[in-house]
């Protein structure tokens, strides 16, 4: 067999991989950077992302009543960020789908990429977003009743990153569980988008709502995400309801990577 | 294979098995299997569609996990050091490697950060690859306004970025029109004589014949024959088909030859005509046609085949390769569409 005697100096040469160790920091910016590439490359994709939910608060804010103690729009806007947020983050699955048809993820499971950092960078790049969103809106609202607190807002838009990091990695683990069947995917994201929306009091406060609403509202993690970022970006700082946002956030943020990489390794 | 004992294989396995679980029926994709590859070497994985082939591959690169048995990919364990297997090796899977809204050189670039290439290394790595491959024009588009072969170069260029000990190829040549099957077989005979060990899968024949140094046949996950092509088929061994005039003297022949040939030999007749499958079949022919002559047959037509690696195939599992290949689009053999 001809091809077997290959000379040693020769095996040597080919045996050196240009491949070195990498850590999880490095691992997910690669990942979060590869997903922000095409955007960078075309901007004006951003675009209508950045409108969105200025179109949603121009429509909507108008609305809402007139207050006795502050502004409408001081408790309205914060909410809109959280949401912006949850719908942003929930479609990071929907590339996904994508890239596991065209063979692209597999890739990049033989790469190696360690899988937290797969799952954390994608969600990061649903979080990007969101956090330019997040200044556009505040932007927009502060010359009107909206007092700014940049103290305030920078902590409150770090729980709902961390919060946006848990969905995203949920909408990932959906994407991975639905394969290449995209209407699973969309399916239950619609499904599940919606009542956690409704239930944490962004759009209608739940204060006179019956017990069976208010119980369900008090298990959904977004209503302590909502409550502690109006608190901080009223540039309040009420340690509980602060703390339990921050808890809310990590706890969703933690269980959906854990959960995420648990289905990326079981979907091979 | 014993000429390299002096030196570890780059791949080991040792009753690598695998079972997949579907409600309440399971599968054995791949059944004890043993196996070992050494530098340098270009070896083709052949069988049907479901014969274990790519979940094979897929436990040798880390994307699923054996059931049993243990594998060493570049001497690390591809269980335990998932990792350092990751960084030795490159994988060209059945998709497309790049993403369809990504451009081919941004992708080269994440795949050189994914194994943690300096910037300028991987530049000049990437410039390397896209000139090797020819796909300096077209670095710069999204890879969805690619054509096939152009992507498929791509998928290849990102596998072998990190320049891996091995590479693996699955199924590469499917879906590619012939003038591009023929160019993806060029450049992996390239990287062959350039020293790349090479591991494949493929159910065409002609590209395990034309490609591969080693052939391992697979068929219901096991391994079934390892050797190369020609020795493969030598050992099988031409078929010599001979027609005669009269159904009596294709019978008279056929025992004739059953004593003048040597060697495992299977004669056959059917009607008038006779057929001989035996070793070195064209050396024998001309010789066993003047014998046949001389004791009274002569035979009015003669034909010589050189086995092909279907002859092979449908020796050793009573199928030809061909025909499972297409029956297998049936639902009824779904091996390895659990790992698909």
């Amino acid at each position: 067999m001809t091809t077997l005697t290959v000379p040693t100096a020769q095996a040597r040469r080919t045996s050196r991989t240009l491949s070195r160790p990498t850590g999880f920091l490095t691992d997910t910016w690669t990942v979060l950077s590869r997903e922000l590439t095409p955007k960078l490359r075309q901007p004006a994709s951003m675009l209508f992302a950045m409108v969105q939910p200025l179109v949603f608060l121009g429509l909507f804010a108008p609305l809402l009543p007139d207050v006795e103690n502050g502004s409408a729009l001081q408790w309205f806007v914060p909410g809109i960020v959280v949401m912006t947020a949850l719908m942003g983050a929930s479609m990071t699955g929907a590339d996904l789908t994508a890239e596991i048809r065209s063979g692209s993820h597999e890739r990049l499971l033989v790469s190696p990429l360690s899988r937290p950092s797969l799952l954390v960078g994608r969600a990061l790049k649903e979080v990007v977003p969101v956090l330019f969103q997040t200044a556009v809106i505040l932007a927009v609202v502060t010359p009107f009743s909206f007092d700014l607190h940049l103290g305030g807002a920078l902590v409150g838009s770090v729980i709902v990153s961390l919060f946006a990091i848990g969905l995203g990695a949920f909408s990932f683990a959906l994407a991975t569980a639905a394969k290449e069947q995209d209407w699973v995917f969309w399916t239950v994201q619609q499904m599940l988008i919606f009542p956690l929306l409704l239930l944490s009091g962004v759009l209608l406060p739940l204060d006179g709502a019956p017990g069976w609403l208010r119980f369900l509202s008090d298990i959904n993690p977004m209503t302590y995400v909502v409550e502690a970022a109006r608190a901080l970006f009223a540039g309040e700082f009420p340690a509980d309801v602060v703390l339990s946002g921050f808890v809310a956030a990590t706890a969703v943020a933690a269980v959906g990577v854990l959960v995420g990489v648990r289905t990326m390794e079981r979907s091979n | 294979m014993t000429n390299h004992t002096h030196q570890p294989p780059v791949i080991r396995a040792q009753g690598l098995t695998k079972h997949f679980t579907r409600g309440k029926k399971t599968v054995e994709a791949v059944r004890g299997l043993d196996l070992e590859i050494h530098q340098g070497e270009l070896v083709a994985f052949l069988g049907p569609n479901g014969a274990g082939k790519s979940t094979t591959l897929r436990m040798l690169t880390t994307l699923i996990p054996p059931t049993a048995g243990t594998a060493e990919v570049a001497g690390h364990d591809v269980v335990r050091a998932q990792g350092a297997v990751r960084r030795s090796i490159g994988y060209v899977g059945q998709g497309n490697a790049a993403a369809y809204i990504q451009r081919g050189r941004d992708e080269l670039m994440s795949q050189a950060r994914a194994h943690g290439i300096p910037r300028p290394a991987a530049k000049a790595r990437i410039d390397e690859l896209l000139s090797a491959f020819d796909l300096q024009e077209y670095a710069d588009r999204t890879v969805q306004t690619l054509s096939g072969g152009q992507r498929r170069r791509l998928d290849i260029a990102i596998g072998l970025l990190n320049r891996p000990e091995v590479l693996f190829l699955d199924e590469p040549s499917t879906g590619l029109d012939p003038q591009n099957r023929a160019n993806l077989q060029e450049q992996i005979r390239r990287l062959h004589e350039d020293g790349t060990t090479i591991v494949l899968t493929t159910h065409y024949l002609e590209e395990a014949d034309a490609l591969a140094g080693r052939v391992i046949v697979i068929d219901h996950g096991v391994m079934i024959a390892d050797d190369t092509a020609p020795r493969l088929k030598e050992r099988l061994g031409d078929l010599v088909l001979l027609g005669f005039s009269t159904e009596a003297d294709a019978t008279a022949a056929a025992a004739r030859a059953e004593s003048a040939l040597s060697g495992p030999t299977v004669i056959d007749r059917a009607g008038t005509q006779v057929s001989i499958r035996t070793p070195r079949g064209a050396d024998s022919a001309p010789a066993l046609a003047i014998d046949l002559a001389a004791h009274g047959t002569p035979a009015i037509r003669m034909e010589v085949r050189p086995p092909t690696l279907d002859d092979v195939f449908l020796d050793l599992t009573g199928r030809s390769l061909r025909e499972s290949a297409q029956s297998t689009t049936q639902p009824t053999t779904q091996t390895e569409g659990a790992a698909a």
